[in-house]
Formats: structure tokens, C-alpha cells, sequence
């Protein structure tokens, strides 16, 4: 590594570090409903929302309100954009004449872009309609991440609430998202990143003679606008199928590094929030802490890994312009949030790299994590960590003040044994199942590696993949669809009810005996919860996967 | 009853903002503001269109330098990567045949090379042009006034654009 790339790596750890606290304050404010500078030029529109929906913002929902409507909503993106995909050749907008997507990959598509995943089993510039892109799966990338961002609330409000029911108002919160935060932020990056050079027309592809005399059809479309949204709301699903990696998606080392600040930054800024919201910033530093130190280490491991091969040139999979730390610090950080967008192959990553990333997957995303559901799944595990410190010294655990009891507990595990469990079963069916196996590019342990990080990437609502498989049949289209929904109901409807359970409480004050949540033994503890659950639930499978192959290469086998 | 008609007028207006002014109005600025780049910043050789500088093409022939590998062979429909492993046979042998050694990148579609990777191919160039020694003086000049710096001299790597390289070195004739 060059001096080049250390610098690259403190600035962007020194940017996040510095512009959390900024936007996470102005997130705290946007949904506690205060005044920010914003609210003059923007208020018109929020209050036109509510207005044409019919959505009185007073109204206060409790979690069974709060959560049928997240359902009805998503239930509803998921059917407009399912039915979109299966007869975009006959809506306009399709100047590629690209064919109605078959059921299946429709099917899949739906469910992983409601479900903020992104997976993606279709090449974008050869399967989906410029219409299809915006209309369907630009408006998903919003309403994702906005969604996310609303059951973060939820769980918040749910612990600070004083013995009472309600959660907020769904609709409100996802206005003020929208309104204040998704689509400002999205135009101002997507204009940055327009400018250098990604692509934003609704032209035909081009046809052109290349200088040597062949021919090339360059495909064009309205990209800026959906990178930006699909970075900032830790989406991931690219425009085109090299997602960005594509020169088009991703054209410039600066065009890069705004995207890959966009990726962490909200789901970083929103840490800070919680600190706010729970009037408690020591607490929200401590988590931020918690979350940056399981990333630097695996960002050094996996740094360690890729610069150890001795190679000549720009490594596999990896763009010149970009270079491999720029490869690795995207890889991390798209792993570690549940975004999924690449800048370089995860498959042709070192063993240990691509492990790393598969791993940070497993963890559950919850190192910064996606937008709200990065948050919402760390305070599972705060929430876990606090019941089993209570274990430990026979007392009945608190956080902030509530009582953790066994509702939540059972909530808590089961929004983890729920993705564990699909990721696990899944995989375990697609090993023994010979349409499965034929889907596989790779032999030897890499084989497994692609399997396991495909149903790891769906059914934690990532979307990264080893892509070396061939996801696009019947079999994984409707598996992975299948975890995707799992790995994100089967956490936002447990942290719901948790939230439910919480609001009611009372807030016990705090006295000698309060457990301290704010202190380096508590940190501590969590991180070797969020290790020790990754790696009780995973460590069989992945050890027959990236880590056999790591030790593999290092005796020069090759498959 | 009453929360589901606000569900399906809120998801209807949210669609048409965030799906159509949202993607319309970035497009109305990019056609305004950055033409060249919203269109795919296109690149023209004497009055014809030959491609995109962001988009590498094809180049076989012995007196051009040549890009990266390309998993897609630099058909853009669509892009992608080979996606092999470092535990790969066919990885390790397709690269064993390669004149420098060289990778495939991410996308197959990768429009830069290492300024080493152009003064490795500086020799065949010379030898199939026919071209002296003030001529391949003339070449290293070029990819040296090409190469591109680290942007905001930190950011990513140094590189040099082939489909640029290429056009100057039709010129240098």
C-alpha cells in the first residue's frame, strides 16, 4: 500500500466520524417534527402529502396500526412493481424494445427491491425498460429506505415512550424521510455525480464504430438519478449489471468516493440520531464506536489479504481508475451496511477478503447497517446483550430504563434465527439439489462460497453477490425472493413488537443498581456478542468456504 | 378500510415523485448542465463518433495498445466481470497465455490501462507501425501527456485512457 492509499482511508473515516453528528442531528430534528432550514422552502410539499393522501399527521399510531401499515404499503410497492416489470414492452420508455422480465425473475426483483435488498438476477441494461428503472425500481429504492427508516422510529419511540402506546405516525415519517432527508440528499448527489460522468437521458442506446473498425452498442438511461438514491438508501441495485464497476455507474476516482460516503452515511448519521432521540449522545457515540471498530477490523484483515497476493497489475474484477483499496473499502463498507452496490467482483476478491464480506453479511448488517434496519437490528442486539449481562448477574436486565423481559427476548432471538435460518436451509437445500448445482461457475470450495453468499446476501437484504452464479432460474429467483421477505419482515415485524412492548413500560430512574450502558465494559460485551452469535450460527459453513479456500491458495491449489 | 385508500393514494403520489419528477428533473439539469456527460460522453475522431471515453472498446490489432481483458469482450450488453477466484484454473491459465500477465476488470468494460501497462506494449506498437526511434519517443511522450493522476492528486489511481491513447497515436503519422 502507497501513502496514497492510507490517506484515502483516513479521510473517509474522518469525513463519516465528522458529518454524523451533523446530519444526524438534523435527522433527529427532521422526525421530531422541529423547525430546520428546510422546512421554508420545502414545507409546501410535505404538507401537500398529507393533504392529497388524506393523512392526518396528529393521528398517533401503536405498533399494530404502525405495522399493518408498513405491510400495506410495501404489499403494495411489491404488487405495482411486480405487474410493471410483466408488461414494460407495452408501456413507453423502452427504447431498447426490451421484452416483458418472465414471472419469476419479476417475482424476485419485486420482492428484493421492496425489501431493500437489490439483489439483482437480471442484467439491468439488457432486461429492464428506462420506465421500469424509474418508475418501478427508483421509487422501490426510495420507499425502501424510507421504510427503514420509519421502523427505526417506531423502535425508538417504542423506548422512550413514558407508559404509552404510541409509536408515531407511519405516514408522517415517511413524508418527513422523503421530504427532508432521501430526495434532497439524492438530487444533490445525483447532480454531482451527473457532472462526472455517469449518465442521465432517456436517449435510445447508441451505436458506434469503434476506432479499430467493430462495432459497439453503448446503452445509455436515466442513471444518475438511481445511483444516487440507490447509494444514499443503501439499495445497491445497479443500473447496469457491472452495478459500479461500470465506467457509466461509476466514472471517476471522486465519482466513487462520493458514493461511497453516500453508502455509509446516513446509515452512520442515523446512529447519532438515536443519541439524540433517546437524549442520550454518549450512548449514541458508544454504538458508533462499536460499529467503527468491528469495520476497521475488518477492513484491515481483508486490506492485509488482497495486498499479501503476489500479482502483477490491477488484481481480478477491480477497475484501473479505482485501484484495489478503493475495491476493498467499498467491499466493506457495502457489506457492512446492507447497500450491495460493488465497485470491483466480490467472487474474484482474496478468499479472506470475500470472506470478510460475506461475514460482515452475517453479522446481520448491523455495523452501521442499512438505513434504519441497521439500527433497528443493533438494538436487537443491544437488547440481547443487556439480557445476557442480566443472566450473568442475576438481575432483571434494563436499557434505558425499561425492563427487558422475556417478550422481547423471544423477539429479539427470533429476528435473528429467522435470516440464520434461511440463509442456513436454503443453502443447505440449493448443495443437494442438482438444478442448484448447475447454476455454479466455480469448482472446489468457491462453489459453496457462491451458494452460501446467496442466500447470506438475500436473506440479510444485502444484495452483493458472488456472481459467478447464475441466479437468474426459476429455483433461485424464487428462494432467494422468498429469504428476502424472511430477512426483512421476519426482523421488522419482531422489532414492531418489541417497539409495542417497550412503549408501555415504564421508565424505571436510574440508581446505583442500574445497569450502565455507556461504559467500555458494556461496549465490550457487545462486540463479543455480535461476534460470538455470527459465529456460533456460522462459523461450519464458512469455514468449508472462504476460509478452506483461503488455506487452499496458500498451497497453490487450484480448482 | 380508511388506511388502506391512504396507503394506495400515498404510494401513487409518492410514485410519480420520487419515479418520475425526481428522474425528470435530474434529467432536465444533466441535459442543461453536463450535455456531454449525461449522453455518455462520447468521443469524436475527426467528425465521427467512435465511442465513449468512459467505455473501453475492442482493440486486437498489433499496432494499438490494448485494454484489459473483458470477461464480456467488451460488448456492453451487458457488462460484467468473469467472476473467478483466486482458486481458479481457468483464471490461472487464461492469464498464463496473456502477453503481459494482465486481468480482467470489474466491469469488462474498463476504458483505462496502469501507465505501466502502456509502456509494456510500446515495443509491439513500434515494431508493427514501422516506426524509428524518434517515433517511439513520440509514443512515450503521449502516454505520458495522457496519463491521468490521482484525482485531487489522492483519490483512486493514475491511468491512461486507451480509446484517447489510440486516437493520438492514429495522428502521429
Amino acid at each position: 500500500m502507497k501513502t496514497a492509499d492510507y490517506l484515502q482511508l483516513i479521510l473517509y473515516g474522518l469525513l463519516l466520524i465528522s458529518l454524523a453528528p451533523f446530519l444526524g442531528t438534523y435527522m433527529a430534528r427532521v422526525f421530531q417534527g422541529k423547525k430546520i432550514f428546510l422546512s421554508p422552502i420545502l414545507g409546501w410539499m410535505e404538507e401537500l402529502l398529507y393533504k392529497l393522501s388524506g393523512i392526518n399527521k396528529d393521528e398517533e399510531m401503536d405498533w399494530k396500526d404502525y405495522t399493518k401499515a408498513v405491510i400495506c404499503f410495501n404489499l403494495l410497492g411489491f404488487v405495482f412493481l411486480f405487474v410493471l416489470q410483466l408488461v414494460q414492452k407495452y408501456l413507453p420508455l423502452n427504447p431498447a424494445n426490451l421484452a416483458n422480465v418472465t414471472w419469476d425473475c419479476a417475482f424476485n426483483t419485486a420482492a428484493s427491491f421492496m425489501t431493500n435488498t437489490n439483489w439483482q438476477s437480471y442484467a439491468g441494461e439488457t432486461t429492464m425498460s428506462y420506465l421500469t428503472q424509474m418508475l418501478g425500481l427508483t421509487v422501490q429504492n426510495f420507499l425502501s429506505a424510507a421504510t427503514g427508516i420509519s421502523v427505526f422510529l417506531a423502535l425508538t419511540r417504542g423506548l422512550i415512550s413514558k407508559s404509552q402506546s404510541s409509536l408515531g405516525n407511519f405516514w408522517v415519517d415517511m413524508v418527513r424521510g422523503l421530504v427532508y432527508i432521501l430526495i434532497p440528499l439524492s438530487i444533490l448527489l445525483a447532480v454531482a455525480l451527473n457532472a462526472q460522468g455517469v449518465v442521465q437521458t432517456l436517449s435510445p442506446y447508441n451505436n458506434v464504430t469503434t476506432l479499430q473498425g467493430g462495432t459497439q452498442t453503448i446503452p445509455l438511461g436515466p442513471a444518475a438519478s438511481q445511483i444516487a438514491i440507490k447509494q444514499l438508501g443503501t439499495n445497491g441495485g445497479g443500473f447496469f449489471n457491472a452495478n459500479s464497476a461500470h465506467p457509466f455507474e461509476n466514472p471517476t476516482p471522486f465519482a466513487n468516493f462520493l458514493e461511497m460516503f453516500a453508502l455509509l452515511l446516513i446509515p452512520a448519521s442515523l446512529v447519532y440520531t438515536f443519541g439524540v432521540m433517546i437524549g442520550n449522545r454518549k450512548h449514541g457515540w458508544l454504538l458508533f464506536s462499536v460499529m467503527f471498530v468491528i469495520f476497521a477490523i475488518g477492513l484491515g484483515l481483508s486490506l492485509w489479504s488482497e495486498y499479501s497476493i503476489p500479482i502483477t497489475g490491477i488484481h481480478e474484477g477491480q477497475e484501473t481508475r479505482l485501484g484495489t483499496t478503493n475495491s476493498v473499502l467499498w467491499a466493506m463498507a457495502t457489506t457492512c451496511a446492507s447497500n450491495g452496490s460493488v465497485n470491483a467482483m466480490h467472487s474474484s476478491l482474496t478468499p479472506l477478503a470475500g470472506g470478510v464480506a460475506l461475514f460482515n453479511i452475517m453479522l446481520g448488517e448491523i455495523v452501521f447497517g442499512g438505513v434504519g434496519s441497521g439500527m433497528y437490528g443493533m438494538l436487537h442486539m443491544v437488547l440481547l446483550t443487556v439480557f445476557l449481562a442480566g443472566l450473568m448477574v442475576g438481575r432483571t436486565p434494563e436499557y434505558l430504563g425499561k425492563k427487558i423481559e422475556r417478550k422481547e427476548v423471544q423477539m429479539v432471538i427470533l429476528s435473528i434465527l429467522l435470516p440464520g435460518a434461511a440463509i442456513l436451509i436454503g443453502a443447505a437445500i440449493a448443495c443437494v439439489y442438482p438444478v442448484a448445482l448447475s447454476s455454479l461457475s466455480s469448482k472446489g470450495p468457491h462453489g459453496l462460497s457462491e451458494i452460501l453468499y446467496a442466500f447470506t446476501s438475500a436473506s440479510q437484504n444485502n444484495g452483493s453477490a458472488f456472481a459467478g452464479l447464475n441466479a437468474n432460474t426459476v429455483f433461485y429467483n424464487v428462494m432467494l425472493g422468498i429469504c428476502m421477505i424472511i430477512g426483512r419482515f421476519g426482523v421488522i415485524i419482531p422489532a414492531m413488537i418489541i417497539a409495542g412492548s417497550l412503549a408501555v413500560k415504564r421508565i424505571a430512574p436510574a440508581s446505583a443498581g442500574t445497569f450502565t450502558t455507556d461504559d467500555f465494559l458494556f461496549a465490550s460485551l457487545l462486540v463479543g456478542v455480535i461476534i460470538i452469535v455470527g459465529v456460533l450460527t456460522f462459523f461450519p459453513a464458512f469455514s468449508l468456504g472462504p476460509l478452506i479456500e483461503h488455506l487452499l491458495m496458500l498451497q497453490g491449489r487450484v480448482f | 378500510m380508511k388506511n388502506i385508500i391512504i396507503c394506495v393514494k400515498f404510494f401513487i403520489l409518492t410514485a410519480i415523485l420520487t419515479g418520475l419528477i425526481y428522474p425528470f428533473l435530474i434529467t432536465l439539469i444533466g441535459q442543461v448542465a453536463f450535455n456531454n456527460q449525461s449522453n455518455g460522453s462520447m468521443f469524436v475522431y475527426h467528425g465521427r463518433v467512435v465511442g465513449s471515453t468512459l467505455i473501453g472498446q475492442k482493440f486486437d490489432q498489433d499496432k494499438y495498445f490494448w485494454p484489459r481483458p473483458s470477461a464480456v469482450d467488451y460488448n456492453p450488453l451487458p457488462s460484467g466481470g468473469s467472476n473467478l477466484s483466486a482458486t481458479s484454473a481457468k483464471l490461472k491459465s487464461d492469464v498464463a497465455t496473456r502477453e503481459a500477465k494482465l486481468y480482467a476488470s470489474g466491469s469488462g468494460l474498463d476504458p483505462h490501462i496502469s501507465p505501466a501497462a502502456a509502456f509494456f506494449q510500446v515495443d509491439r506498437i513500434v515494431k508493427a507501425r514501422h516506426f524509428d526511434s524518434a517515433q517511439k519517443g513520440e509514443i512515450i511522450n503521449l502516454i505520458n501527456q495522457l496519463t491521468e493522476g490521482r484525482d485531487f492528486r489522492v483519490l483512486g489511481e493514475k491511468r491512461v485512457n486507451v480509446l484517447k491513447l489510440n486516437a493520438s497515436l492514429d495522428d502521429l503519422r
